[in-house]
């Protein structure tokens, strides 16, 4: 197995791939790292592009990879045994306070890659795990079953609930992931909120933080060009999110 | 007065650390962030007349001893750069730290125009990029490369900005066979300053797939492997201009590194790749070293370092017996 370094990519054999959705794969690499979730890698095919996706795991490595455009799309045509070339981890991930007993993980379509790794990291630190997963269709939900079986599992004393939203009612709940929230907040019932997901989504989620004065750490996408702070492309609020984020804290 | 209080083309700067062009320059908040930090004084990333999209990725990695990037000169154009500077400069205004736009252009008569869009935004200086190592397929030689179309190219902006009371500062390449010549060029087409070095030309080749690995094929070479490289540059500099002010910029990471560099003929310093090596407080970090060191060196003021490696100590012997050379 190799061993992913920060510097120059380094080819990694693919182990496994899984089909998620129509468009989504999860690809299993014969590497790991170490990495918290949240964190990224730079994922290059020699030539062509070089993409960042969040970890879905360390060790061994796994991506979730959407066909979005020609970079992702000729990725999905790779098979066991190909290699893609792997460079990192970067940026900084979720760290969630040990206090917070009862949190929410709140994931908007493929934003659920890094918060599916994070559920099982906190399993067994938590009293209460709330997974809010949305997206648009049933068709364009991601690592449900991943989930259901988590919140079947028992880790100790954690208790796991997963929530669906779709935007048509095709899978759970008609509306949106925060509809869903919302009276989890009002009723006390969380300490923290952990999410990645579409901009609005976030926007709408520093927005109930901060209205509800409950910490919240949001990861936000955004181009990333050098991947390691210093270019300036991907300025959010000031911060750079390659290096400062890509989670952020919500600032009261 | 401060330790750290240098004067630049009579403007004074509160730290000679300057915020090199290219590094976060994409915003104004990031702009501002640099300044907060303790930049004396902060460069936005350079712009040309249109919006480039700039090299697809990998543009930008670490190589072990250095980064080396192509980002290919990625820009909003003049006119939105003008736009986020005019808004950049106020803020700065407040925090007392002078702005520098930088621009560059396909000929010198383009870069005559984008001076004169970017002067819109009223920046305190304007840098004059005919280095950029990595846009050679679409740009051909960078001007920097010859001491003729580097005055042209100055020459051309110097019309415009001097009217308008806006000094002009040329940013150099070390890849030159000499970098003297260059600047005595462009000096004598009224370059008021000069900011040495741009990054050095290289390239990384991954053996498993047998590819250059930046997208751009070959990059700029940065960091604390450029160091040496920028001490020369900058103190053959000092020798061929001792008039003209120097921002000596290339792998300074530490307070100390930026001593040296002063000591080589540097009036200001640029930092950039530090902010990868040290993390985003690495500006803070750097000023509070160089204060520190002049403090407990007894320095009153880090300007009258300058040029100290130029003034060698003169010994009545010879290390071999030899009879007593020259004053270098």
């Amino acid at each position: 197995m190799i061993r992913i370094p920060k510097t120059l990519p380094a080819a990694a054999p693919i182990t496994a791939i899984r089909q998620d959705n129509y468009r989504t794969k999860t690809f299993t690499f014969d590497a790991r790292l170490d990495a918290t979730p949240g964190q990224f890698v730079m994922a290059w095919l020699p030539r062509f592009d070089e993409k960042p996706f969040s970890l879905v795991s360390a060790d061994p490595v796994a991506l979730m990879i959407s066909a979005v455009g020609p970079a992702t799309r000729l990725m999905h045509e790779l098979a066991v045994g190909d290699k893609l070339w792997l460079r990192g981890p970067f940026g900084h991930g979720f760290d969630a306070p040990a206090d917070q007993r009862r949190i929410a993980l709140v994931a908007g379509g493929y934003g659920v890659a890094p918060l599916l790794w994070l559920a099982r990291h906190e399993l067994g630190r938590r009293d209460e795990i709330t997974v809010i997963l949305g997206a648009r269709s049933v068709q364009e939900l991601l690592y449900a079953d991943d989930l259901r079986a988590l919140a079947s599992e028992r880790a100790g004393s954690t208790a796991v609930r997963l929530a669906l939203a779709t935007e048509d009612g095709s899978a759970g709940r008609r509306g949106l992931v925060t509809d869903v929230l919302q009276p989890l907040l009002d009723a006390g019932e969380v300490d923290g909120i952990y999410a990645c997901g579409p901009h609005g989504m976030l926007v709408a989620l520093e927005g109930l933080s901060r209205r509800y004065a409950i910490p919240g750490q949001l990861s936000w996408e955004a181009y990333m060009r050098c991947g390691v702070g210093i270019c300036g492309a991907c300025e959010h609020d000031g911060a750079v999110l390659c290096l400062d984020g890509p989670v952020l804290s919500v600032t009261p | 007065m401060n330790r750290l209080q240098v004067d630049f083309l009579g403007v004074p700067l509160n730290t000679p650390l300057v915020l090199a062009s290219g590094i976060w320059g994409t915003t104004a908040s990031l702009l501002e962030r640099a300044a907060r930090a303790g930049c004396g004084a902060v460069t936005a990333k350079s712009c040309g007349p249109v919006p480039r999209a700039g090299h697809v990725n990998p543009s930008c990695l670490d190589w072990g001893h250095g980064l080396i990037n192509a980002i290919g000169l990625a820009n909003p154009g003049v006119e939105a750069e003008a736009a986020m500077l005019a808004q950049a400069r106020q803020t700065l205004a407040e925090l007392g730290v002078p702005l520098i736009a930088s621009i560059f252009a396909g000929s010198p008569s383009e870069f005559g125009a984008v001076a004169e869009s970017i002067a819109s935004s009223r920046p305190a200086f304007v840098e004059v990029n005919v280095s950029c190592p990595n846009v050679a397929s679409e740009f051909g030689e960078p001007f920097a490369a010859s001491p003729q179309a580097a005055a042209e190219v100055t020459a051309a902006v110097k019309a415009v900005l001097a009217p308008k009371g806006i000094p002009v500062i040329v940013k150099l390449a070390p890849n030159v066979p000499s970098i003297a010549r260059i600047a005595h060029a462009v000096v004598e087409a009224g370059a008021d300053a000069l900011c040495a070095i741009n990054t050095m030309p290289g390239m990384v080749i991954d053996a498993e797939s047998g590819q250059p690995i930046l997208a751009n094929r070959s990059g700029g070479l940065s960091g604390p492997a450029l160091k040496p490289i920028a001490l020369k540059c900058v103190y053959d500099l000092h020798k061929a201009c001792p008039d003209t002010p120097i921002i000596g910029v290339g792998g300074v990471t530490t307070g100390i590194d930026a001593i040296e560099m002063i000591m080589a003929g540097a009036t200001a310093v640029g930092v950039g790749s530090a902010i990868y090596y040290r993390g985003h407080d690495a500006i803070t970090q750097i000023v509070a070293e160089m204060d520190a060191w002049a403090e407990a060196h007894r320095i009153a003021n880090v300007s009258t370092l300058r040029g100290a490696a130029h003034h060698e100590p003169h010994y009545d012997a010879s290390p071999t017996g030899a009879p007593i050379p020259a004053a270098h």
